[in-house]
């Protein structure tokens, strides 16, 4: 072999890198070496500042290349592998990549074998620099510092300092993100193995920094913590999946960090408080109407159940094919305990007289069991039930339904109708048209008789021939629907 | 009242936009803000900028616009019957929060969603605003996900679309009867046509950057959407389908997959126990199995049980495996890369290490298991020059052998 005559025999060599990340000069000496067929056990790589020094009496010079060089063999992938796992922290990786490259001469598809250990453990440097660096892009945190210099105009004025603090040699790697990010801000990122600074134009290296030379703190932070707080679900605490990508070792330089223990302390308090404050433990549907008569008397799940008023339960055959479903009980059927017997009630039953309907063949009920009201003196004041209120109740209206299955609903009034569709309609809109419910059944929308009982006049005239049309279309259906 | 300050609209609005899953910040156009006037860049990957103790990430500046809205769905706390606290920010004061916290590297961008006030036409307008004026007045570069309204004109979400990297529209229930009672102001036709004419513009736009260098882009990162599991009975069968079927329909890039969990001031509509966070998470792995590993939606449904919902005990495909269990062993030497794809516990990456290095040499049971993360679940499903799983396919048992102790997760599970 030729390489052997320049070559001293049992001869060490020590590299030392003036960078540790300082990829070229890696590339130029190991080319020489590998050219000199000096093998990977002869060669020791020490960086600035790194012990490892095992040969004290190694040559420090690079032996000269033959005069008939042999071609270096290095693939992309090596390179590309090469120069990022290069950054890594571990002292042996400089030796691991010679051995590599050394092999590599030798094995030319040694990259595509992935069972290689020399191959697998590099490949993890890799790995570890690739996340690194990631981390970093994610986790900086500028700070703005207000530039005392206003001659340099207000934009120049702003200037943003991160000090952060990489497990690897990678700040120099990744100026270029942050210049392609951030171009027209004037940022620095401090470390403790070195420093960048951008104006905007150019970019310039620094010292070794400390944390005490990074501001501390920054008006946004108060913001962004509580989005941080506000943004989290307390409902799905992960805590184990949070510390796999942003572990612990980070949190001390990223500002929302702070608060994660109190919001991991306080997630299932808020989750219960939130259950307990939506929550409404209906058990098993109820299977029989007697059942949900006694259970509406005992329902607390709305602030009306909480009034002093008695629930009413519908009335009516257990197999109606009509139901009438209102709005809610009056004072007069609170205190009866029946559905429809006050002033509104004897207005339906002259109504419902006039087009021919016995109101002893339906099944007449309220979408909302308790009455609401406001005491004024000695009397109660009708108030409508909430959107909210009328949804908790349609529990119990809906298992009426299920065990009445009535063919035809007819809902006076729009609780009534937000009662059996779940959603607010507009009486004017939907009257007189029937709307096919889930279970087979379709629902009728008229007005509320007590609504004409608030009219005087014309328009009270207007409304009772509506109301009357409305019932007679129910009529007419009904009869189809029975035959 | 005292007005609001930027704080506790943040603070409303922020937490009003929680139940969004999608934050992802990936897979659009690259671009930078060299030789701009103002900041931004994205360059393929996505970038976590930090993750809540929920475990999930936070990408974007996500928030709503206005909480206010004249829609009443009930799994949602912002619908008109909820007592929740109402806010509302003007486009100028989002812009200015989403320069301010991207100077500073908390984000990668903007998702901007918002209920509906005044009407839908107006709602939409006013998202596209914010964009507008991030991109044209700051020229600002990095990442904007608008959600966008079914209701509203075409033309006013495809301006969003000009803006925006990715645009998205919710179809928020897997089936029909689900949208009609708990989302009762909102149509499935209307949702579904929305999501075809953004379809059709991205096809189109895509058409006219081959022809056009400068053409205008079109939502680069494309079209997402989210659908909310366990509030109603829809079983997984019936969500995979409706998933592929936006795959196939719509060309959607990410289904996401929302865990319904209780919202303050629910409605009294909705099941009140929150699903298990596991089914979502399987159903995540059916959508991966999808999308990476050649499975059509008719092998995932058959990896389901007979109530139609995927075993939670065990992944998909390990279900799959069990179930088909004529299709295994698999010679890792010389199996194709479709039956590689099938084998439990070999993800996508140890399937292409093997496929290299079964060039180099013929594989030990030693040499796979470097490859993979486990070699303990792929075993029993595979052979090797040195390995054959002989009884261990055919053993009834084989299930509880697989399956992950449960008894430690289930104390923080539920």
């Amino acid at each position: 072999m030729t390489a052997l005559q320049h070559v001293k025999l049992g001869t060490y060599y020590v590299v030392h890198l003036p960078e540790p990340d300082d990829f070229d000069f890696w590339r130029e000496q190991a080319r020489a070496l590998v050219q000199c067929a000096v093998p990977p056990d002869r060669v020791a790589w020490v960086e600035p500042g790194g012990s490892g020094d095992l040969f004290a009496h190694g040559e420090r010079r690079a032996p000269a290349p033959p005069v008939d060089i042999r071609p270096v063999r290095a693939n992309r992938r090596f390179l590309s592998l090469a120069k990022n796992a290069i950054l890594h922290s571990d002292a042996e990786r400089f030796a691991l990549l010679y051995r590599l490259l050394w092999r590599l001469q030798t094995i030319p598809r040694i990259m595509e074998d992935k069972a290689d250990p020399d191959l697998r453990r590099i490949e993890e440097l890799d790995k570890n620099v690739r996340r690194d660096s990631h981390k970093m892009h994610a986790f900086v945190r500028f700070r703005l510092v207000e530039s005392a210099s206003v001659s340099e105009g207000p934009e120049l004025g702003e200037h943003y300092v991160a000090w952060f603090e990489p497990e690897h040699h990678i700040l120099r790697a990744n100026a270029g993100f942050f210049m392609r990010r951030f171009s027209n801000m004037r940022w620095s990122i401090l470390t403790p193995q070195g420093s960048l600074h951008w104006d905007t134009e150019t970019m310039s290296e620094g010292p070794p920094a400390q944390r005490r030379d990074a501001p501390g703190g920054d008006s946004m932070e108060d913001l962004w913590r509580s989005y941080y707080a506000s943004i989290f679900n307390p409902a799905r605490l992960k805590v184990g999946a949070m510390l796999k990508e942003m572990p612990k070792k980070y949190w001390k330089n990223m500002p929302e960090a702070a608060l994660i223990p109190e919001l991991v302390a306080g997630a299932q308090k808020r989750e219960s408080t939130m259950v307990e404050k939506g929550t409404l433990e209906f058990e098993e549907r109820p299977e029989t109407l007697e059942a949900i008569d006694k259970a509406i008397h005992a329902c607390r799940k709305c602030p009306i159940g909480l009034l002093d008023s008695h629930a009413v339960m519908g009335e009516g055959p257990r197999d109606a094919a009509f139901m009438i479903v209102g709005e809610q009980p009056g004072d007069q059927e609170d205190q009866q305990g029946r559905p429809f017997v006050g002033p509104a009630g004897q207005l339906l039953d002259v109504h419902l007289e006039k087009v021919g309907i016995d109101r002893r063949v339906a099944y007449v009920t309220n979408t909302v069991k308790h009455f609401k009201y406001v005491q004024r003196g000695k009397r109660r004041l009708h108030q409508n039930p909430g959107a909210k209120e009328i949804d908790t109740c349609r529990w119990w209206i809906e298992s009426e339904r299920a065990i009445v299955q009535p063919k035809l609903v007819l809902a006076m009034g729009a609780s009534a109708a937000r009662g059996i569709l779940g959603k607010t309609v507009s009486i004017s809109k939907v009257r007189s048209t029937p709307i096919p419910l889930e279970d087979g059944s379709e629902l009728w929308v008229t007005a509320h008789p007590s609504y004409l009982l608030r009219l005087d006049g014309r328009a009270r005239e207007e409304q009772e021939r509506l109301f009357d049309a409305d019932l007679a279309a129910v009529k007419v259906r009904l009869e189809e629907l029975t035959q | 009242m005292a007005a609001q300050t930027v704080l506790q609209k943040l603070e409303i609005l922020a937490d009003a936009a929680k139940y969004d899953a999608s934050c992802a910040s990936s897979g659009t156009a690259n671009k930078n803000s060299l030789g701009g006037k103002g900041i931004g860049s994205t360059e393929g990957m996505g970038i976590c900028h930090a993750y809540a103790p929920d475990g999930r990430c936070i990408s974007l500046l996500k928030i709503l616009l206005t909480n206010h809205c004249v829609f009443d769905c009930h799994y949602c706390v912002n619908r008109k019957s909820s007592n929740v606290i109402r806010a509302r920010f003007t486009p100028q004061e989002v812009v200015d929060l989403t320069l301010a916290f991207y100077r500073r590297n908390y984000i990668e961008g903007l998702f901007l969603s918002s209920g509906i006030v005044k009407n839908s036409n107006h709602t939409m307008e006013q998202i596209v605003e914010v964009a507008r004026i991030l991109r044209e007045e700051h020229d600002f570069r990095g990442y904007i996900h608008l959600k966008t309204i079914p209701e509203a004109d075409s033309e006013i979400v495809h301006q969003a679309g000009l803006y925006a990297d990715r645009v998205s529209i919710n179809v928020e229930l897997p089936t029909d009867s689900g949208l009609t009672r708990l989302a009762p102001d909102k149509d499935a036709r209307q949702i579904e046509g929305a999501m075809g004419k953004v379809k059709a513009d991205l096809v189109e736009a895509k058409d006219a950057k081959k022809r056009f260098r400068h053409a205008p882009r079109f939502a680069p990162a494309g079209q997402s959407t989210q659908m909310i599991v366990g509030a109603d009975a829809a079983t997984d069968a019936d969500i995979v389908g409706k998933a592929s079927r936006l795959y196939d329909n719509f060309r959607l890039r990410r289904v996401y997959y929302s865990a319904f969990s209780p919202i303050p001031d629910a409605s009294a509509v909705l099941p009140l126990k929150r699903p298990p966070l596991i089914r979502e998470h399987r159903l995540y792995q059916s959508d991966w199995l999808m999308r990476f590993y050649g499975y059509k939606p008719s092998d995932v449904m058959q990896a389901t049980e007979a109530d139609g919902n995927l075993p939670l005990d065990i992944d998909p495909k390990l279900a799959w495996a069990l179930k088909f269990r004529e299709a295994f062993p698999v010679d890792v030497n010389r199996a194709s890369k479709e039956q590689l794809l099938r084998v439990p516990g070999l993800g996508v990456k140890a399937v292409h290490k093997i496929l290299v290095s079964r060039r180099h040499r013929t594989l030990r049971l030693d040499d796979v298991a470097l490859l993979t993360q486990s070699i303990a679940k792929v075993r029993p499903f595979i052979c090797t020059v040195d390995w054959r799983p002989i009884t261990l396919t055919d053993r009834a048992d084989l299930r509880s052998l697989l399956a992950p102790k449960t008894e430690q997760l289930e104390l923080f599970a539920a």
